[in-house]
């Protein structure tokens, strides 16, 4: 009834974020519905596109892309979208990320001493490039169990990394409780009330010995990060970086408040609630069901994107009995039998991963006879099927491109 | 099987959970996967290092207590019950009721019930007998209530911070001027007028109003405002029999008391659902109480049917009736609202009604309503009278009260009561309910 759209995206992560952005840019008016916040705090903050095809890691992702299997979602949008998709991201961070400008991957330390491929990552962490041959220092804080720096240090170097690194812990000023969380750090740093930039910088500076750049576990600062690492930098006449983190994730923190500004400003209106329900005519979709505590309250739109996850984000649902998309009960084909649905080797190729909707090439879920499930329902994100977005360091970069195709495409049948 | 010892042949299960009528809060404490996205959510944490957060006030205690000589940390009377940390986990843990739970049994099991803590919150979590009975010599009320060396003697002896203005009381109750105004009988007839007038004669339109306490005893404008909006749609009203929607009851531990409240409101509310009215509440926390608490943490006959029928005011109007087209058909002239600093209550943003209020008047003329940003205000209803929580709750409260002075004019508005309290004592601003904004651009 009153509460009506041009286009309702369901699921409030990046690619559900891409679509509204791409519809409201086409000129329709967009709710977004997600069930909770943006999961965006568990994102290590790294954008990646294709890390890896067939277990090898890629220098140039574009370059592989042609190779994906037909029902990966790369294949079906194409790589433009892909372009589009990163595009629509360097819109939306501005000059907090780096990487646009190249196609080829920067392989970046984590926090576990591991180095990942990707195709955009925070300027933050820019200095702390593997690629790059300066030697480092990565520094730990005591009370912070979630980067040991010299464990970290260890890993890099037998990763082999082109330059020497060493880890060293301190103690961060002002003591925080042992399990302080990570927003505690972050804010101390912003508000330099006590002097807490200086003060970290004196102690570092104690172990410091001469590297050209100094890395920390991304903590510092969510509002004013950059004032941050430029006192840090300039008491300690190095580089200072960000190593990136696990949740809850400053770097993940900041990119949601970036997502969150464009939202506003393209004039989406953001709804938390869960959708449990659809109303349809026939094969149109009418109306999104949204649970408001115990209320079920129809949001009607002409087009709609579903944009919920995957296995994990739970947009994709199963039990012993069978895997299921439950919002508008999409087909997702999966083996009959439980067993079959993955292999025993741990890091085998596994099936499970690529469960999700199946898509035709405008990216509309078919059924399992190939037929529309709904001609106005569009799919993005990790709730369409053929990718194994760990496996292949590809979720980010699906989400963008896919995020970003439907939403044009949902944003234009509109106008 | 080992050969040791051959087993017996009776079957005796292990009983899980004895007592059947306290929630199974297993699944929610399994489901957390310890992420921590709720403690970075968190207001309190965010100003107090020693509070150490909603997941460990939830699955990490609800484990700890699984050990018999474990009770219950008395940080759980720190959490404001804001419940921001439910929206916030990827992993739909029930936060906000493993808290309640928590802090109930904190209360029954740790708290001596001859402290002046424990009748400080109980008469602070009662705020309905305590303004019914000021009610009846409400002037005398308000003089007496922020008399300077009572207020000291309260503050130094009962723990209720001298800091904070009494909100004063009604000369008039709402239901007071309700039963002035005619009651059900007078609604029914205003209601009949503007459905003829609406061209929708012959209609059903019924509501049952909760207007919880505050509208009643302290700003029965926002009550009045509801009657009139809703009428002008051509609802018939009832205010039925109600007490504490139970908000500070479950915020201090007190869920007996709750318990006792919402067995009276269920079945007042409940009888008119099942003929076929629905509960439209004003205050946030009061439909947030309705529609999610009472289900949560009672058992009680007609309490889902309740809890599915209850609506928020605004929300209600909104998908029933064309409120945004008449809104942006509409103008208002009043300049002392022409801006307005619009703060969401945590549990308005709960019920996915954050964005409403601003949606809603963005189309409407000579009203310009800005957010002044996600914050929690700080009060949380009881939380911020109290002289221990006061600091905490004003250093919560500060991003809200920057932000509010940024915003031109002199005048906020939110949904809670109580954070209505909180902006105006933050800011001396006047504030409004959106259902007065709606009143004076349409009736």
């Amino acid at each position: 009834m009153a509460i009506e759209d041009d286009v309702l995206v369901v699921g409030g992560g990046v690619a559900g974020m891409t679509a509204a952005l791409a519809a409201a840019e086409a000129g329709a008016s967009v709710r977004l519905v997600t069930k909770s916040q943006s999961t965006l705090r568990h994102a290590s903050g790294l954008v990646d596109v294709l890390g890896y095809a067939d277990g090898d890691l890629l220098a140039d992702p574009f370059a592989a892309l042609d190779d994906l299997p037909a029902d990966h979602p790369y294949a079906k949008v194409g790589v433009e979208a892909v372009r589009d998709g990163l595009a629509r991201f360097d819109a939306v961070t501005g000059e907090r990320y780096r990487g646009g400008h190249t196609d080829r991957n920067a392989l970046l330390p984590t926090h576990g001493g591991a180095v990942k491929p990707t195709a955009r990552y925070p300027a933050s962490a820019a200095a702390g490039l593997a690629s790059d041959e300066r030697d480092a220092l990565l520094v730990g804080f005591e009370t912070l169990s979630d980067f040991d720096a010299p464990l970290a240090a260890d890993h890099l170097r037998a990763a082999d990394v082109p330059f020497d690194v060493r880890g060293a812990t301190v103690s961060f000023p002002g003591t925080p409780r042992a399990d302080a969380k990570v927003t505690r750090y972050a804010h101390a740093l912003d508000g330099n009330d006590d002097e807490e930039r200086e003060r970290l910088a004196a102690r570092v500076a104690r172990v410091h010995d001469g590297e050209p750049r100094v890395g920390f576990p991304a903590v510092l600062g969510e509002a004013h990060p950059g004032d941050v690492r430029a006192t840090l930098a300039d008491a300690l006449d190095a580089d200072v970086f960000e190593v990136p983190m696990g949740p809850p994730s400053l770097p993940g923190i900041r990119l949601e408040a970036d997502y969150e500004r464009a939202l506003r400003e393209a004039g989406v209106n953001v709804v938390r609630r869960p959708v449990v329900d659809y109303e349809a005519d026939g094969e149109h979709l009418t109306a999104a069901v949204v649970e408001r505590n115990g209320q079920h309250v129809p949001h009607h739109a002409e087009s709609f994107v579903l944009a919920t996850g995957g296995l994990v984000g739970e947009g994709i649902d199963s039990d012993r009995g069978g895997v299921r998309e439950p919002v508008f009960d999409c087909h997702v084909p999966h083996p009959a039998d439980r067993y079959d649905w993955f292999v025993d080797e741990r890091f085998g190729e596994q099936p499970y991963p690529r469960f999700g909707v199946v898509v035709d090439d405008d990216l509309r879920p078919r059924d399992a006879e190939g037929r529309i499930e709904f001609e106005n329902l569009r799919a993005a994100g990790s709730v369409v099927g053929g990718a194994d977005f760990a496996a292949e360091c590809s979720g980010m970069g699906v989400s963008l491109a896919t995020g970003d195709a439907a939403g044009s495409a949902a944003g234009a049948d509109t106008q | 099987m080992s050969d040791a010892e051959s087993p017996s042949d009776e079957f005796e299960p292990i009983e899980v959970f004895p007592d059947d009528e306290t929630p199974d809060l297993r699944p929610g404490a399994d489901d957390c996967y310890k992420c921590s996205t709720c403690d970075t959510n968190c207001p309190v944490a965010e100003v107090d290092d020693d509070f150490p957060g909603p997941k460990f006030q939830g699955p990490e205690q609800w484990r700890l207590k699984r050990k018999e000589d474990t009770s219950v940390d008395d940080s759980i009377s720190k959490c404001s019950n804001c419940m921001r940390c439910d929206s916030a986990c990827p992993s739909d843990v029930p936060l906000s009721q493993m808290h309640n739970t928590a802090r109930a049994e904190y209360v029954d099991e740790e708290l001596s019930k001859t402290s002046l803590t424990y009748w400080r919150n109980r008469v602070l979590a009662n705020y309905r007998t305590s303004a019914f009975l000021a009610s009846k010599v409400p002037r005398v009320a308000n003089a007496a209530m922020n008399f300077g060396p009572a207020r000291w003697a309260m503050d130094r002896l009962f723990g209720i911070t001298s800091e904070r203005e009494f909100p004063a009381f009604a000369t008039e109750t709402f239901r007071e001027w309700w039963e002035r105004e005619g009651g059900a009988d007078g609604s029914r007839e205003r209601a009949r007028a503007a459905r003829e007038r609406r061209g929708e004669e012959g209609e059903e339109k019924k509501v049952a109003y909760f207007h919880g306490c505050y509208a009643n005893y302290n700003t029965p404008a926002v009550g009045k405002a509801m009657v009139r909006v809703f009428e002008h749609f051509g609802y018939e009203l009832v205010v039925p029999k109600q007490r504490c929607s139970g908000t500070p009851m479950f915020a201090n531990g007190m869920l007996d008391d709750a318990e006792r409240h919402a067995k009276v409101n269920v079945s007042s509310m409940g009888d008119l659902v099942e003929q076929g009215y629905d509960a439209i509440a004003s205050c946030t926390s009061c439909s947030m109480a309705l529609r999610q608490e009472y289900p949560e943490l009672f058992d009680i006959d007609g309490i889902e049917d309740l809890a599915e029928n209850t609506w928020e005011a605004l929300e209600y109007l909104r998908v029933q009736e064309d409120l945004s087209g008449e809104l942006s058909a509409a103008t208002v002239e009043d300049e002392n609202i022409a801006e307005l600093a619009y703060h969401a209550p945590c549990h308005a943003r709960n019920q996915g009604l954050d964005g409403q209020a601003l949606e809603l008047f963005a189309d409407l003329a000579g009203v310009d309503a800005e957010d002044v940003g996600d914050s929690c205000s700080g009060i949380s209803g009881t939380y911020g009278w109290k002289s221990e929580k006061y600091d905490t709750s004003m250093k919560i409260g500060d991003e809200m009260f920057e932000h509010m002075e940024d915003v031109e004019g002199e005048v906020g508005m939110t949904e809670c009561p109580t954070c209505a309290m909180q902006m105006e004592h933050g800011t001396g601003y006047e504030i409004k309910h959106p259902l007065e904004i709606v009143e004076s651009a349409l009736v």
